[in-house]
């Protein structure tokens, strides 16, 4: 073999104008059968995002500080998986409170709530560390302004979707709103979820809830995700469902 | 029946053949979430050493969800071949797996056995085996189906083009399956996920996807993976349907949460067979399966979560399919937890496939919540190189931006080929060499004739 040239190794895919079509990754060259180091590097870094941001934790400190905004008080729960490996393994414990915590939340029993917002790491801690005050500070004050009274914030470690039905049963709640983070894409570590469930209690399943998904800079922005959230409240007070048979005649959600 | 094994003082109880099962499966997340697994590493030995010494006529009497319960069972008694088994009846588990490492088992033997061999069969002597037993036994199968081209012949290896787009934009799609043509991808079918289940925008990816077949002239079949229901809809309406996609599991109850049973499986095979378009095979089904899918709707039994899975094969080899894959490491890791589970559970449910004589490939993957990466990915891709399997899938990149999940990249079947000189189905291939994409040798040529583009251009501007 002759003496290699500078430049002489791969340069992108000669068919990489079909990469204007998609954002799949294609026409990305190749090395003899195997993906050009440049390339390959680049889906590493957006794994290693991925991964860190399943690793994440919840930021506790920083996310009391910013909810005093709204005056509310803010509570410090645990679901009763311990730790993140255990969280992913056993989705049974994440969407159970521990003891301790519904001992607590027994404390703050209220009458006459009518919302329960929930912020939960999910798969993503740091999507709702970036995302989730953003997305309150528009939304309480039009929650406010409507006349609802909201329960404490509950912050809550190692989460599932479904915790927010045994807080909003402890705390009495018509409603409960949860935030938390979604499982990261590669190209998408900070996508937030938010979940609004009707009469939450224990063993309530997907169908009785509604979900806005991919709640983020890059996606769906803060405003028009406020005013979906919004919507869905008061249809769901209004017709005292969520779920299924709200979201048949939500007609703002096919507005996007 | 309850069996019972003493290791030192402890003496180790397992109510019935489910629970024995279950006890002696290798470790996974999933089993422990059903709260199935063994509870120590001398339980799971303790049962794997009773499980060898059960006879496999056992298996005959025994049914692990009940007869009356559950039509999957009673697809399994009912279209048991008696005959075929009589070769290994005098078997017990533990004397099945030496024997199916014998040098006289070979790829006749193996395969004329194949309907006599239930799936809790199988699922029981893979739970006995190490991962080079599994590829060693799976290797001497040889499952061929065929369409417009040749599916699993010894010595070939084939591709799922998989062009997902999150929006189903034709022209990304489009652009997509031309990378991947270009590749090389693309034999075993050109398979779309939708990302939505409308009839009509279904209709319009099988358009797409068949103007680019017939102007191509390319020996391959194409599918879109929508709902069964919504397939024999699109057939009433005269859409070009190649293959019926479904997803299945190995309960009635599981089934039901696919919303499918086996009426409906019977009534889309018929559809899907009457319209009579394969040109050298009438295999025509392209199912997907994947451990945990049982557990996940709640609907299990209390059967380990990989006899389940072979379970669901007995569904498959009802309609003699031209791809069943396994979706290994997509489910996430409360089922498969890190890159080790993952590649045990692929190597056992290609093993298993192929044993009952379906053509098995693997949806090699990952999410990224799971412990796992583009080296366990090599790693099993490898394997199942080795082992014969069938099929892979092929995702510009790795990275499926539309399910979100990283599956195998075109560059991945290159190198498996390469690496152990497999090739193409011999139809497509031959293709490959046509367009000026492949060489003889089978290598990629360094610059396909731009001219080819141009023409794929026109599929869009038209």
């Amino acid at each position: 073999m002759d003496k290699i040239e500078p430049g002489q190794l791969p340069k992108d895919d000669p068919f990489g104008l079909l990469k204007e079509f998609t954002a799949a990754r294609i026409g990305i060259g190749r090395t003899g059968t195997s993906i050009p180091l440049k390339q390959s590097l680049a889906f590493k870094l957006a794994h290693a995002h991925a991964r860190d941001a399943v690793y994440s934790e919840l930021d506790i400190d920083r996310l009391s500080v910013e909810l005093k905004q709204f005056d509310l008080p803010v509570l410090q729960l645990h679901s009763q998986a311990a730790y993140r490996e255990q969280y992913l393994q056993r989705p049974d414990l994440g969407r159970q409170l521990n003891d301790e915590c519904t001992a607590q939340l027994n404390d703050h029993i209220a009458s006459g709530v009518d919302i329960v917002m929930i912020i939960a790491d999910g798969l993503s801690a740091d999507a709702v560390n970036s995302n989730a005050v953003s997305l309150l500070k528009i939304l309480i004050p039009q929650l406010q302004s409507a006349g609802l009274k909201l329960a404490p914030v509950c912050l809550v470690k190692q989460g599932r979707v479904a915790i927010a039905d045994d807080v909003g049963m402890h705390l009495n709640a018509r409603l409960s709103l949860m935030l938390i983070g979604e499982r990261p894409g590669l190209s998408s570590a900070d996508s937030m979820g938010a979940y609004l469930t009707f009469n939450p209690r224990p063993g309530l399943t997907d169908e009785s809830r509604n979900c806005i998904s991919n709640i983020r800079p890059q996606g769906l922005l803060f405003k028009p995700a406020a005013k979906k959230i919004f919507y869905l409240v008061q249809e769901a007070f209004r017709r005292k469902l969520s779920g299924v048979g709200l979201k048949d005649n939500a007609g703002l959600l096919s507005e996007q | 029946m309850a069996y019972h094994h003493t290791i030192g003082k402890k003496t180790y109880q397992f109510s019935d053949l489910k629970t024995l099962l279950a006890k002696a499966s290798p470790h996974r997340s999933g089993d422990v979430l059903a709260g199935l697994s063994a509870e120590s590493y001398e339980e799971r030995v303790a049962a794997q050493i009773t499980l060898a010494d059960v006879p496999l006529t056992v298996f005959l009497n025994e049914a692990i969800i009940p007869y009356e319960n559950d039509e999957i069972t009673r697809l399994i008694i009912d279209n048991h071949d008696h005959a075929a088994f009589i070769l290994i009846s005098s078997l017990t588990v533990g004397e099945f797996r030496d024997w199916l490492l014998k040098d006289q088992t070979d790829t006749l033997v193996l395969k004329n056995l194949a309907p006599g061999i239930m799936p809790e069969m199988a699922a029981a002597v893979s739970k006995l085996m190490r991962n080079q037993d599994l590829i060693a036994v799976a290797k001497k199968c040889e499952v061929v189906s065929s369409f417009r081209n040749t599916i699993g012949l010894r010595g070939h290896f084939s591709t799922r083009l998989q062009p997902n787009h999150p929006t189903d934009d034709p022209k990304g799609i489009a652009a997509s399956m031309i990378d991947g043509l270009l590749y090389g991808s693309g034999d075993a079918v050109i398979g779309i996920n939708p990302a939505t289940d409308n009839p009509a925008q279904v209709s319009n990816l099988l358009l797409l996807t068949d103007t680019l077949r017939q102007q191509f002239d390319i020996p391959t079949q194409s599918c879109v993976l929508c709902h069964v229901t919504t397939t024999l809809e699109l057939i009433k309406q005269g859409a070009p349907v190649d293959l019926c996609f479904q997803s299945i599991g190995g309960t009635e109850q599981s089934n039901a949460s696919f919303g499918i049973n086996l009426a409906l499986l019977d009534e889309a095979y018929e559809a899907t067979l009457s319209l009579n378009r394969g040109t050298i095979g009438n295999n025509v089904m392209y199912f997907e399966t994947g451990q945990g899918s049982e557990l996940s709707a709640n609907a299990h039994h209390g059967v380990d979560q990989q006899t389940c899975e072979v379970r669901a094969y007995a569904v498959a080899r009802k309609y003699r399919p031209l791809l069943v894959n396994t979706v290994v490491g997509f489910i996430g890791p409360e089922y498969l937890y890190d890159g080790k589970q993952i590649i045990r559970a692929a190597l056992e449910d290609h093993f298993c496939g192929k044993l009952l004589g379906l053509p098995m490939g693997v949806d090699v993957c990952y999410t990224n919540h799971a412990e796992a990466d583009q080296d366990d990915m090599d790693n099993l891709l490898t394997l199942l190189g080795v082992a014969g399997c069938n099929f892979i899938m092929g995702v510009p990149g790795s990275d499926d931006i539309m399910l979100n999940y990283q599956s195998t990249s075109f560059h991945d079947a290159l190198y498996l080929r390469n690496v152990l000189g497999l090739k193409p189905a011999p139809e497509f291939e031959q293709w490959l060499i046509k367009q000026g994409i492949m060489n003889q040798g089978g290598m990629l040529v360094p610059q396909p004739d731009p001219r080819l583009l141009k023409q794929m251009k026109g599929l869009w501007t038209k």
